[in-house]
């Protein structure tokens, strides 16, 4: 079996500024093999679709190639070859499938017009044969009814039909290297495995190459063959993918297999990255397993038929009208942690914003310690406010950027006259930013100059300052990297502990729902279709949603030949 | 919940560490800029002439006849001396004795007194400069004098109407932009009323009714203008709205207030700050024309718009200093402010930090 892509000491560099310049790939060396599927997996930052993307030279202006590099192609070394020898093997020996299937379609034009684009400028086939061609492809990617989709344009299809287009595009002149660059992470959990298995059926069939980016080393186990793990521009580790899952030499890809939260144990802290680093022995960390959290008194928050509806105009004097929550009842008991799990579209954002009063109930009552919320004045709500807070999805879009973190921090304790003076509230700020693991001169700073995980930990800061028994983390973690998201869980975890706070965990990832929680909901559509104990609901699913969105989380390599170390066992 | 001992033994950072702020950021890219830091120094001179002339410094006596009436710049030299003879000087003989008139004077006994008495007043016949550096008008005026002067005016102007325009545009256009429905909807309708009258006629309309004088030029300019500046926030606004940072804003309990012009308007600024100097631009220009027309300052005062004017009748006998020296005034101040607004967009815009 010979290679079809070899990489040797690849650097690649961005200019930045006139005198700044910064490096992404610092020598990586890699091979693609003909008919086998090789992942790169790493944690953003880590230069692994750079390096993807300078086997098909799409690398930004700004790129710096090293001159030392070399990359080759099928025997042809892609770093000398001229731009129409370039565009030759792009589209037609190389595609390429993007994250975002909905910004990578364009808007304004039909599926089978976007599909022929591509034929017709890399085959020459034409009228009834290229229709047919396009009918072909659309069926062989799964889209349902392919005749009349042809003419459909993007925002007709879903998320997950849409991306099944774009592989389409790919595979539409048969390449002999399909690179996918995180194809699945924009996608609902039953739809990535969807996809996988789409991706995988076209790599046996087509006896093509497959160059998977990701970021999650569970997903990649089940379709690689290769695994090359990437951190900081270098590879850490690279080899079959039983060896990596199997018997990893590296710490760092001890660390990533372990970070990520599992289904069958619930340990007291999650291992992070450092705890490996530090420690070439690490993966001997006892995983002391957490004790579930007694259920007493009476619950804190009690919803009650919960309902939100949205009006769309559809005429002058019709309307229509979409029901984004049809019915939400639960009950929050003190100090407990409530899991909220469903795919886009489910209402499980909109239930917490309700319960906030962010966004206005269309019916249903919210009982805070027997008051209903949603029926206070505007004044009156302001002392309930602060007792329920909110972690958002985006650690970037929820800090205002023009505030220091100081200002952050003592803006909500100025509204609720939390603290004597400005000198107090500061030093409460500078000791929340402390707890919450940032460094003293973090207060006078802006939020730009902070990782993702620091941003989010800035946020929890704001929430505490307030001092909430209530705190909604509407998918707090799922922007962040995998070993990120394994510290900012430890912290919530130690937070809940010492401040005895109550939580909403809402997120679309089962296994940190799992991880996170005490009870759960799980909501399709609008409605709740089971609830009950965590634990016990994963164990045995009733409902049929429940078990479809089960069976779709990724189950990591699941391969035989591995040797039954705890690192392989990441099944269900 | 945080153990009060812990607070006490707070250790505050010092100073020191305090991060760069936008406005740092900013000027920091602002000074590699190299047409924007010339343009600053521009500008920031023309700011230092009006400070000046405000305060009477330069410019103050602008309304004294210093030259000879229409002198031209130092460069041309003295205007040639009517050199043809007196038409009468044929006629009346040089020889001829005057004429004795006094027998029949009925004032002749008072001449004697009137000379005394107009001996006791000193009639100090200042001597008139025969060129200036930039030249005189018609009555003899500095041209350079009236050209600062004319700055004062028409940079006070601009600034001020440009300000106006932008309180009322913003605060309309955050209104609109952040509470929408009704509140929108009948702020769009203003909008529209205000859009579908062509500008001259309605700053016509104000001028009429309002009379001449520079209050009335900035109210005019500034109730006029403001709707380019409410459409721009109004949109940001409604982009920035359901922004997640606002919801954070809303959700730690901020009023409406709070959350318009202390959350938002930051995160919109560069966005008002650039549109306000291309009204500034924008403004300059209209005093002129509006002067031109003659319903700007009044005739007491001097601006570019009024020298323009008045090169207008001097054009025509080929006096064209006033002309030049209002148009490399006004066209020096306008291209820096403009490209210095460039420049200060460009620092400003938080996607190129």
């Amino acid at each position: 079996m010979s290679n079809l892509v070899s990489v040797r000491d690849l650097h690649v560099s961005f200019r930045l500024g006139k005198h700044k310049i910064a490096e992404a790939v610092r020598g990586i060396s890699f091979d693609v093999p003909e008919n086998s599927t090789v992942a790169l997996v790493g944690e953003s930052g880590s230069g692994k679709s750079v390096s993807a993307m300078a086997i098909v030279q799409l690398l930004p202006e700004n790129a710096i190639v090293g001159p030392t590099s070399r990359i080759e192609f099928d025997g042809r070394n892609v770093l000398t070859a001229s731009d129409s020898e370039l565009r030759a093997i792009r589209g037609n020996d190389v595609s390429v499938v993007f994250q975002e299937p909905m910004t990578s379609l364009n808007p304004v034009f039909t599926v089978g017009w976007q599909i022929s684009e591509v034929l017709k400028l890399h085959t020459n086939l034409t009228g009834r044969a290229l229709n047919d061609r396009i009918i072909q492809l659309l069926n062989e990617v799964g889209i349902p009814e392919p005749k009349a989709r042809v003419d459909a344009y993007p925002h007709e299809l879903s998320g997950g039909q849409q991306q099944r287009v774009m592989i389409a595009m790919a595979i539409a002149c048969e390449p002999k290297l399909l690179i996918a660059d995180e194809p699945t992470t924009a996608l609902d959990v039953t739809v990535q495995r969807q996809i996988l298995e789409l991706i995988a059926r076209l790599q046996t069939k087509h006896r093509m190459s497959v160059l998977f980016i990701s970021h999650d080393l569970g997903l990649v186990g089940e379709i690689a063959d290769h695994v090359v793990v990437m951190r900081e521009g270098t590879v850490r580790e690279s080899g079959p993918v039983d060896q990596i899952f199997g018997a990893p030499r590296d710490a760092y890809t001890k660390a990533l297999l372990l970070c990520r939260p599992r289904l069958d144990v619930k340990p007291k802290r999650l291992p992070v990255i450092d705890d490996f680093m530090r420690n070439e022995n690490a993966a001997q960390i006892v995983l002391q397993p957490r004790q579930p959290r007694p259920q007493e008194g009476a619950p804190l928050v009690e919803a009650k038929g919960l309902r939100k509806e949205y009006r769309l105009k559809t005429g002058l004097f019709r309307h229509k009208t979409i029901e984004a929550v049809k019915e939400a009842s639960f009950n929050l008991y003190p100090g407990r942690t409530l899991g909220v799990v469903g795919e886009s579209g489910s209402g499980k954002t909109t239930v917490g914003m309700m319960l906030m009063r962010l966004t206005p109930a269309t019916k249903g009552q919210v009982f805070y310690n027997g008051v209903d919320l949603l029926l206070l004045s505007d004044r009156q709500m302001m002392e309930y406010r602060r007792k329920i807070q909110i972690i958002f999805q985006n650690p970037y879009a929820s800090l205002n950027p023009r505030f220091t973190v100081g200002q952050i921090l003592t803006e909500p304790m100025k509204i609720h006259g939390i603290g004597a003076s400005d000198q107090e509230r500061f030093s409460l700020a500078v000791a929340l930013s402390r707890r919450v693991g940032l460094a003293d001169d973090s207060v006078h700073k802006y939020p730009h100059e902070f990782s993702g995980g620091q941003r989010q930990r800035i946020a929890i800061a704001r929430c505490l300052s307030m001092k909430p028994d209530v705190l909604i983390c509407d998918e707090s973690v799922s922007a962040l990297d995998v070993s990120v998201q394994a510290t900012v869980l430890n912290l919530l975890l130690d937070l809940q502990d010492e401040f005895g706070m109550t939580y909403i965990f809402i997120s679309h990832d089962l296994a940190v729902v799992k991880y996170m929680a005490d009870d759960m909901l799980v909501m399709n559509q609008g409605a709740i279709v089971e609830r009950g104990n965590a634990d016990a609901i994963y164990a045995a699913p009733q409902n049929e949603y429940t078990q479809k969105l089960l069976n779709a989380i990724p189950r990591g390599y699941t391969g035989h030949s591995a040797s039954p170390s705890q690192h392989a066992t990441r099944s269900t | 919940m945080i153990p009060s001992a812990t607070i006490e033994s707070i250790h505050i950072p010092p100073e020191p560490t305090r991060s760069r702020g936008v406005w740092v950021t900013a000027w920091r890219r602002l000074k590699n800029d190299r047409v924007g830091v010339v343009c600053l120094v521009i500008v920031a001179a023309f700011a230092l002439l009006v400070l000046l002339s405000f305060l009477g410094i330069v410019a103050g006596d602008w309304q004294k006849e210093v030259a000879v009436p229409d002198a031209p710049p130092t460069f041309m030299g003295p205007q040639a001396v009517q050199t043809g003879t007196d038409p009468l000087a044929s006629v009346v003989s040089k020889d001829a004795k005057p004429v004795d008139l006094t027998d029949i004077d009925p004032l002749a006994p008072k001449y004697e007194e009137w000379k005394a008495r107009a001996a006791k007043i000193q009639i100090a016949e200042t001597p008139r400069a025969d060129t200036l550096p930039f030249g005189a008008d018609r009555l003899g005026r500095d041209v350079l004098d009236k050209a600062i002067k004319g700055a004062e005016v028409s940079i006070f102007v601009g600034l001020f109407a440009a300000l106006l325009a932008t309180v009322i545009g913003t605060i309309l256009g955050a209104l609109s932009g952040y509470i929408g429905g009704k509140v929108g909807d009948f702020l769009e309708w203003v909008y529209n009323v205000f859009t579908s009258i062509p500008d001259i006629l309605l700053i016509f309309a104000f001028a009429a009714v309002l009379g001449r004088g520079i209050t009335t030029v900035i109210l005019i300019l500034g109730l006029v203008g403001w709707t380019g500046m409410y459409r721009l926030v109004r949109a940001e606004y409604i982009k920035h709205h359901n922004r997640e940072y606002v919801r954070a804003a809303e959700a730690i309990g901020t009023s409406h207030l709070s959350r318009m012009f202390v959350h938002i308007l930051p995160n919109v600024s560069h966005v008002v700050l650039v549109r306000m100097s291309l009204y500034v631009v924008g403004f300059i220009k209209a005093e002129v024309i509006l002067s031109f027309l003659g319903l700007g300052v009044p005739v007491d005062q001097v601006s570019w718009g009024t020298m323009l004017s008045e090169a207008q009748a001097e054009l025509v006998l080929g006096h064209w200093w006033q002309l030049a020296a209002a148009t490399i005034f006004m066209a020096t101040f306008v291209t820096a402010f403009s490209l210095f607004t460039d420049a200060l967009r460009d620092a400003l815009d938080p996607k190129l930090r």
